[in-house]
């Protein structure tokens, strides 16, 4: 199996940032709604949004080299209808807006007054954005909702894959586990 | 002849009345010679300090007659300020203050009993969260006088306590009967117009 894609096969390095993101996203997702409900005086109050912060950053430090890797890699030709491929690339194009979007929107709530953070207590990341006085309420509902909605596309996503895999009996699922069909 | 002595008192009374009217001040927001400030205990060890950065106000200040001293503030809820991007962020949402739905809290006075030496107790309306209370400030005067750009300037500040619990914010009673009580700090300058 090669570190790059090739026409047919996905390569190493796309497989673990695909599993890798999949795993950190959910976990966020499932992190921020939880941390949102803590009280006040819950051990947790100030360690989840850190820990979702910290887990936020690198997951956004690793959808810029992701972008940068899939521009510099072939894609795996798409399998299926016609309307199954166009329907996989308009998915696959609002994943990555919808990250970006939720990403820069995360980072914006807590720069919004000048203070920067800390990634798990160690790498300082700057506040470089002072756009608006609501700055982190407009960003935090962008932030919100567009997590809503990656979910729904990721649950889509799964549901199109096991499609595939299931009733198209093809290899789209199994090339992202880095497997040939029929091994 | 008694009821003209009676219409004559009067007449002069009025005429006495209307030179010590009352005067008129536009609080400085503009140049912010005002300040509107709290701080609530946190956890009990500390005092947390925050601040409203944008309000807007006009007091009338009476020397002869201090009784009728009147003043009325609006405060723009979604300006708090206590220095912490995401503290703030909380402190606007529908836990405290909901700005969205309570954009601005007012005070207006109904009542200022002088109690001399340039102080005296204001009594009002705090208009809070959908929440009116009555609220009485200790009042000082600092100063008064000639301003150096043709203006005239009085300044007063001013102490008091609101309780948290009154203004019925959902994740105020999570902070603990320690942040029970908000102290209020004013420090106020008007302009005379």
């Amino acid at each position: 199996m090669n570190l790059r894609n090739s026409t047919t096969t996905y390569g190493w390095i796309t497989i673990v940032l695909h599993w890798a993101m999949a795993v950190a996203i959910f976990g966020l997702f499932g992190l921020g709604v939880w941390m949102r409900s803590l009280g006040y005086y819950d051990a947790w109050y100030h360690r989840a949004p850190d820990l979702h912060q910290s887990i936020g950053m690198i997951t956004l430090a690793l959808l810029l080299f992701r972008l940068c890797w899939a521009s510099t890699n072939v894609k795996p030709h798409t399998l299926g209808a016609p309307w199954e491929r166009t329907g996989g690339i308009i998915a696959h194009r609002l994943f990555y807006l919808l990250m970006l979007i939720i990403m820069t929107s995360g980072y914006l709530i807590p720069t919004a007054e000048a203070e920067g953070f800390d990634i798990f207590s160690g790498l300082h990341v700057p506040a470089l954005f002072h756009l608006t006085p609501k700055q982190a309420d407009i960003n935090g509902a962008i932030h919100k909702y567009s997590a809503w909605l990656i979910v729904v596309l990721a649950a889509l996503h799964a549901a199109a894959a096991f499609k595939h895999h299931l009733i198209n009996r093809d290899a789209t699922l199994l090339r992202m586990l880095g497997k040939k069909k029929g091994e | 002849m008694k009821f003209k002595t009676i219409l004559g008192s009067l007449l002069i009374t009025l005429f006495m009345a209307a030179p010590a009217m009352a005067e008129n001040y536009i609080i400085d927001t503009q140049k912010h010679h005002a300040f509107i400030q709290f701080k609530v205990k946190h956890l009990g060890y500390s005092w947390l300090l925050g601040r409203f950065d944008t309000f807007k106000g006009t007091f009338t200040y009476d020397a002869k007659h201090p009784e009728n001293n009147t003043v009325k503030v609006t405060i723009d809820t979604a300006s708090i300020d206590t220095n912490h991007a995401k503290r703030d962020k909380h402190l606007r949402s529908a836990d405290f203050f909901d700005v969205a739905k309570y954009p601005t809290a007012t005070f207006e006075s109904t009542s200022y009993e002088d109690k001399g030496h340039d102080r005296g107790i204001m009594k009002g309306l705090l208009h809070l969260h959908g929440v009116t209370k009555q609220l009485a400030i200790d009042v000082d005067q600092v100063g008064t006088g000639p301003d150096p750009w043709g203006g005239y300037r009085r300044g007063f500040e001013g102490h008091t306590i609101l309780h948290l619990s009154d203004y019925h914010m959902p994740f105020a009673p999570k902070l603990g009967p320690v942040s029970e009580d908000v102290q209020l700090y004013l420090s106020i300058e008007g302009i005379r117009q």
